[in-house]
């Protein structure tokens, strides 16, 4: 277990080398000076040449890819642009809010997804079936912008449920709204997976003899089924808990709350390339962490699976 | 033979419909007959045969006796109690009596368990053992059917196909049962391990006073084990009988055309095989009077108006045929 961990993460770092030095270039090729940006339109040559040698912007392109490399590896982002902030405080600050708020949804995904493809699969083409599915159809194809707005609009406009948008003094009771909605499309998508593997496996032969058994239809139905059916479940939670980790843009930015989609947003509009680099390098390392984690937990679900 | 009436199982009149169903609305548009009117009754220590093509709905009839399907019409009497009437949980306590083993061992465990779990969990909620004591017990079934007890934490996908199938024996047995119901137990598995797993099933039989009912379509498997053997086709019993008797004087045509079909293992004897024509029918909507008539070399007249009835004509010998 241990040295597959191991592995696993060294195999990693060929990775985030690559993301590294796609950032790089995609930064570099990006029309537009940063030292201009950062004097403005009218600044004076000579303190643009001086910021542009401070920051390394003179030397030869391989030479600040090489420097780029060394500091991202040991986590030296440099400073924003905009503040005199280093990445990793700018990166820093902003993850709370966004953990909390990709930890919300997802709770509310699961908890409303898994239960739903359960019932639906164990009363296939009931009306509860066909409500679930359309719930589900619903939830992947709405854009998150409009149920946002929407929700905006009914909650803390006309029903005055919800204070309104931001994060007010830090209270949870900002988060319940954007939570829902970001909840929304992985726990359709949960539901739907959810019931197609269920119905998959509440057909194998497996299932008949836990019936044969004796066992009652609710510890057949949890038990033999639905452990065998969450291995796919768990492999697409994994990889929405990453995209809801990397900041969710759309949603942070109509909530008005002040995560890693927020930051990220801030950065591309003011062309602060140090920030951007820290906020891509972060989430393609999230994504890595999680698909780890995700393998990790496999084992759990299937015997069949040793890692070793 | 055991000549005495002790009836353990008796099914009479037994029905499963398949509802077939199409439309936009899932209406119900026809019927597979897998099972049509079954009368058949095992004695209690006996091991009862019953053979028939693939699809005449033998797989079908053990399911249903076991309420693993539910049946359409009819009675299943079991030690005086009509089991299709129990209530779901008093169906679960008669599980303890009738158990089951499955064709396919491959498919048959959860892939998820220790074969120590899939032992054990009816001792668990049968509240039979736990504990220490269930371990025993699980650790006992091993060794009963020639299984290693360093086993008991292994999953069933570090097994063979014949050590599978023991597995499936055991979990049978975990809960003490008086009927078994072996669906097809040894078609999955190699010639080689067959005969071993067979044996076990005997002896088994023996030492717990099992009483089997041994679904299969092989006709030399099904001699080797059984004490009677029932003929089914398309959803019917056709003949039953004492085995020796069946297998030397075979009386339906279609139990005559299956036998024929048994090789000879002598290259020298040549048999007469009676070759049958056409296919089965369709299950949907099967043939009037005689399902048989359709392929049947002595047709009558009468074979496609009216439908034979079961009927003993000597020595427990039972037939459905207008010929006798």
């Amino acid at each position: 277990m241990l040295n597959y961990v191991i592995r696993r993460l060294v195999g990693a770092i060929p990775v985030l080398i690559g993301v590294i030095a796609v950032v790089f270039i995609l930064t570099t090729i990006v029309p537009g000076d940063p030292a201009r940006i950062m004097m403005g339109q009218r600044g004076n040559p000579e303190t643009i040449a001086k910021i542009r040698h401070e920051m390394g912007l003179d030397k030869p392109l391989s030479i600040q890819f090489l420097d780029f490399m060394k500091n991202a590896l040991t986590l030296n982002l440099g400073k924003s642009y905009r503040n005199n902030m280093t990445v990793v405080e700018a990166i820093t600050t902003r993850i709370p809010v966004t953990f909390k708020l990709a930890f919300f949804a997802i709770v509310i995904a699961i908890l409303v997804g898994v239960p739903l493809g359960i019932i639906s699969a164990v009363k296939q083409y009931s009306w509860i079936d066909y409500g679930a599915m359309f719930f589900a159809i619903l939830g992947i194809s709405a854009p998150v912008f409009w149920v946002a707005l929407l929700s905006v609009v009914l909650f803390c406009v006309i029903l005055g449920w919800i204070p309104g948008t931001g994060t007010g003094n830090g209270e949870l009771i900002y988060y319940v709204l954007p939570s829902i909605v970001l909840g929304l499309r992985p726990a359709a998508l949960i539901a739907r997976l959810t019931r197609s593997s269920m119905l998959e496996i509440v057909r194998q032969d497996y299932i008949r003899t836990a019936r044969a058994k004796g066992l009652s239809e609710r510890v057949v139905i949890m038990r033999h089924a639905l452990r065998n059916a969450l291995i796919p479940v768990v492999t697409v939670i994994g990889i929405e808990v990453a995209s809801l980790l990397s900041g969710v843009v759309i949603t942070e930015q109509i909530f008005s709350l002040p995560g890693i989609g927020r930051l990220s947003v801030e950065a591309l509009t003011n062309r602060d390339f140090p920030v951007i680099r820290g906020v891509v390098l972060f989430m393609a390392f999230i994504f890595v962490l999680a698909n780890l984690i995700v393998d990790l937990s496999y084992p759990f679900f299937d015997p069949r699976i040793k890692y070793d | 033979m055991d000549s005495s009436q002790n009836k353990i199982l008796e099914v009479k009149g037994l029905k499963k419909y398949f509802p077939i169903t199409g439309g936009l609305l899932r209406k119900t548009v026809g019927y597979v007959k897998a099972v049509d009117g079954v009368d058949i009754f095992i004695k209690r220590g006996e091991t009862l045969g019953l053979v028939g093509e693939s699809g005449c709905g033998k797989s079908t009839l053990g399911r249903v006796i076991l309420r693993l399907i539910d049946a359409t019409e009819g009675e299943i009497i079991y030690e005086g109690q009509n089991v299709l009437k129990l209530t779901k949980s008093r169906m679960r306590e008669m599980r303890k009596k009738m158990q089951i083993i499955f064709q396919d061992p491959y498919a048959s465990l959860n892939p998820r368990m220790t074969v120590g779990d899939i032992i054990g969990e009816p001792m668990d909620i049968f509240n039979l053992a736990k504990g220490r004591e269930k371990e025993e017990r699980v650790l006992e079934l091993l060794s009963v059917v020639g299984l290693d007890i360093q086993h008991i934490r292994r999953y069933p996908h570090e097994f063979s196909g014949g050590q599978r199938q023991r597995i499936g024996i055991a979990r049978a047995l975990a809960v003490d049962p008086e009927l078994i119901i072996c669906d097809e137990p040894v078609s999955a598995l190699d010639v080689s391990v067959r005969s071993q797993v067979l044996n076990l099933m005997q002896e088994l039989q023996q030492k717990f006073e099992l009483t089997y009912l041994f679904i299969s379509h092989d006709l030399s498997v099904v001699k080797h084990i059984s004490d009677r053997v029932c003929v089914m086709y398309l959803g019917k019993i056709v003949e039953v009988s004492e085995k020796n008797e069946l297998y030397d004087n075979p009386l339906h045509p279609y139990t005559k055309a299956l036998l024929s079909a048994i090789p000879i293992p002598d290259p020298e004897v040549k048999r007469e095989r009676i070759i049958l024509e056409g296919d089965v029918p369709t299950p949907i909507n099967p043939p009037q009077g005689c399902r048989f008539h359709t392929r049947c070399q002595y047709a009558m007249p009468i074979c496609s108006q009216q439908e034979p009835v079961l009927r003993d004509v000597g020595k427990e010998h039972f037939i459905a045929c207008h010929l006798y």
